[in-house]
């Protein structure tokens, strides 16, 4: 009778129908992880095209800048050749390509974005285009030139050589610019440059972003644990009852909760007035409590609180008392048995309630406006200025990838220092 | 990208071919947008409701995105789904919208009715269409306004006296942008009226208007929603500060707070509509007959029955009547009343069209400081 060999030639296991044993155990495996992964698509797909694609698209514009390499091609073409630093004007070939590249934008109704999107690299160009687009629709090209004194008499902005040199500084299809600008740097005659002092704002505020949220974390954290730890240990039924108080401001509106902290915290306000009354303060030097960093810190803190109580919460209500107990019985006082045997073990719940409030209070934008004043604003009000307001999406972006890359950084940092094995929602 | 682009688009379609060619060859259904709150409760008043009572069946809804429309519009038009019919914005913002290909340019003298004297449109707004796009509405004006309790025995006659903190201590809320504080810190540091953009529009006096605002600078409280000012000033936070002359109005007229209103060096200012570019046919007929209607000279005169800004066409002004509920006499309360407008300052939309990014990153830089 033959059988099967177990080993093949190289000695590796086979299976009982001859092939290696690992490559059997393999397609099994393989099998088992489509039908897993079929199972999971729809929401896979899902996830990946209404949150991840989206989110892509918005990261993508902070390099691209295809609108005027796409709207003004000949220009950017023939622009290449021209020296920005020899003093001189652009060739009389480039203004005759640029009113024929901008007679086509002026009849697609682009030459204003192109206006816009310059604008916010140099002031005045947007007046430039539009004010243009009213005349040079109207021109012969190429017959009625030259080009160069026809634009210069439109308007003196055309024979300014800073307005030909932020084109073709920003004529490529991708650009970093917006990063740069993101930094406080700028695109300048000989590469990047330092912006000029009075304009640098972003590391400011990211920095200030990160202390404050650290800052709002750490409050959290002091104010939330102890109040977990009554919730843990109270009898369940009173435990509920304060358990909605808890979750009361949740239900609240975000802007009823921010403006009631204006009411406590102004100069006439209930804290204030009642410090007065008291005798704590004196009338003439009430303490500034709101429109600064301090009423931000306030309001977030208060705001954010229930995201670090309802981890610890639930993670505290697995510690068995018994540990406790135990520690105690064999001779420890209430702080080591507090420190030494229960406070690690709510570590995993402090570690979720941290990640949670400070990614959300570093994206928080309505709150630090509110109360905020000047110096308790965040990165992310500029990011919402640029996106409501002036919108300058590709800076938006740029600043939002930052952000993105800078939360991603401390996660990773946070994964290596206590270990992401080691968070715990309950 | 292009397939979350495709995809968005193809559901706008399905939503649009829902709706379409309800009532002949307008549509029935109409999503105005604006600010919410008194004044768009003065334009439901004064337009929707007698628009709707002669036209049976035609269903108005109001989303109050105002505030964000430029960027909501901007969202809906790439994602080819316009949900939006009628927008109510500021005209600095008409004309970002213009620029960006993302409204509608109109004829005045065909979209619009012409005045009961048979003056067209283009001539009865003026110069107030500052825009292509734009179908202005109301003047208001961002003005002052101080606590007449607060003030000492000698109540402040000019717009300087926010910066003179010796006469006039305590706190003042100002908006937190470089729009108009920039101009009045340039008014009260010397420079003629007709030459605050020339000399804004230079470095040199940018910096000059940042000095003089840094000389208040811990003394300003900054505000970013138009109903800061009331409740600083009625809490007493504040001795005087800025907002609009509306808001003032319903502080003073009907709260009844001690507040008095600062007329000098206000900045007039334009709220008006924009059609979305791109609308489907059938509802674009039946929002620029709404327009049509909308913006007449009888509709804008009501308006001012409910809210205190001045109606943007000339032939409106001597139909302004009595407030609906108080029953008081609106024009001397409107913005453009000459004896409120004997100094008044005319806000350059060019300039800051193209200034308000530049100079708006130094505010933001100094305000950081």
């Amino acid at each position: 009778m033959t059988s099967v060999p177990d080993t093949d030639a190289a000695g590796r296991v086979l299976s009982a129908d001859g092939t290696p044993l690992k490559q059997s155990l393999n397609r099994a495996l393989r099998r088992q992880k489509l039908r897993a992964l079929a199972l999971i698509a729809p929401l896979l797909i899902f996830v990946l095209v209404s949150f991840v694609a989206p989110i892509l698209d918005m990261l993508f514009r902070s390099v691209e800048n295809q609108l005027i390499s796409d709207n003004l091609p000949q220009t950017v073409v023939i622009l290449e050749d021209w020296d920005p630093n020899s003093g001189e004007l652009p060739s009389e070939a480039v203004f005759e390509a640029f009113a024929g590249d901008l007679q086509i934008a002026i009849s697609k109704k682009v030459h204003t974005r192109i206006g816009s999107r310059l604008n916010y690299e140099k002031p005045g160009i947007s007046s430039l285009f539009r004010k243009a687009g009213r005349q040079v629709k109207k021109w012969d090209i190429p017959n009625d030139g030259p080009y160069k004194e026809k634009f210069a008499d439109l308007n003196k902005g055309f024979a300014d050589i800073e307005v030909w040199r932020t084109i073709k500084t920003y004529s490529g299809a991708y650009t970093n610019g917006y990063f740069l600008n993101s930094i406080d740097m700028q695109k300048g005659a000989d590469g990047a440059e330092a912006r000029p002092e009075n304009e640098q704002i972003y590391i400011t505020l990211f920095i200030r972003t990160l202390i404050m949220s650290l800052a709002i974390t750490s409050l959290c954290i002091l104010l939330g644990y102890p109040v977990a730890w009554i919730l843990a240990n109270l009898p369940s039924r009173t435990a509920n009852l304060l358990m909605i108080l808890v979750l009361l401001p949740f239900w609240t509106s975000l802007l009823v909760r921010t403006s009631a902290w204006k009411v406590m915290l102004q100069d006439q306000g209930v804290v204030n007035e009642v410090l007065v009354w008291i005798g704590l303060v004196a009338d003439d030097s009430r303490l500034a409590l709101i429109n600064n960093q301090t009423g931000t810190i306030i309001a977030m803190t208060h705001i954010l609180l229930p995201f670090m109580i309802l981890p610890l919460y639930s993670v505290m209500q697995t510690i068995s008392p018994t540990y406790l107990r135990a520690a105690k019985s064999l001779g420890a006082t209430d702080w080591t048995a507090f420190w030494r045997v229960y406070f690690p073990q709510s570590i995993p719940g402090i570690g979720a309630g941290s990640i949670l409030v400070f990614i959300l209070s570093i994206g928080y934008y309505i709150t630090p406006e509110l109360v905020g004043g000047t110096k308790g604003v965040f990165i992310s009000n500029r990011i919402a200025f640029h996106i409501l307001s002036s919108l300058n999406w590709g800076l938006a972006a740029a600043l939002g990838t930052i952000l993105l890359v800078v939360v991603m950084a401390l996660y990773w940092a946070y994964d290596k220092i206590v270990g992401i094995d080691n968070v715990k929602l309950g | 990208m292009t397939f979350t682009r495709t995809l968005l688009a193809t559901s706008a379609l399905v939503a649009v071919g829902g709706t379409a060619f309800a009532d002949g060859h307008m549509a029935s259904d109409m999503t105005l947008v604006s600010w919410g709150g008194a004044y768009q409760n003065s334009q439901q008043k004064a337009y929707v409701e007698p628009y709707i009572a002669m036209n049976e069946g035609v269903t108005a809804v109001w989303d109050e995105s105002s505030a964000e429309a430029v960027a909501k519009l901007r969202a809906m038009n790439e994602a080819g789904n316009i949900t939006w019919d009628l927008v109510d914005v500021v005209a600095a913002d008409a004309i970002r919208l213009c620029d960006e290909g993302l409204a509608m340019e109109i004829n005045p003298d065909e979209d619009l009715a012409d005045a009961p004297d048979g003056t067209k449109a283009s001539v009865d707004f003026g110069d107030l269409i500052v825009s292509d796009c734009f179908i202005p509405q109301i003047v208001y004006s961002t003005t002052m306004g101080y606590r007449t309790d607060l003030v000492g025995d000698t109540a402040p006659t000019s717009v300087c006296a926010v910066f003179d903190t010796e006469a006039y201590p305590g706190k003042r809320s100002l908006e937190k942008r470089p729009i108009n504080n920039m101009e009045w810190a340039l008014i009260c540091d010397g420079v003629a009226k007709d030459d605050v953009y020339s000399v804004l529009e230079t470095a040199e006096g940018q910096e000059r208007a940042l000095a003089k605002l840094d000389t208040i600078k811990d003394d300003v409280i900054w505000w970013s929603a138009g109903a800061d000012t009331p409740q600083l000033l009625a809490d007493g936070e504040v001795v005087m500060g800025s907002t609009y002359n509306g808001r003032f109005f319903s502080l003073i007229e009907e709260q009844k707070q001690p507040v008095a209103m600062l007329w000098d060096a206000q900045v007039f200012d334009l709220d008006g509509w924009i059609i979305p570019a791109g609308l489907p046919a059938d509802r674009l007929a039946r929002v620029k007959d709404f327009v049509k209607f909308a913006t007449d000279t009888q509709r804008l005169a009501d308006q001012s029955k409910y809210i205190s800004y001045g109606p943007a066409r000339l032939s409106s002004a001597p139909l302004v009547g009595k407030h609906a509920d108080l029953g008081i006499d609106m024009a001397p309360h409107m913005p453009t009343d000459p004896a409120n407008a004997t100094n008044t300052f005319l806000y350059n939309y060019e300039f800051w069209a193209d200034y308000r990014d530049d100079i708006d990153a130094k505010f933001q830089a100094w305000l950081a400081k």
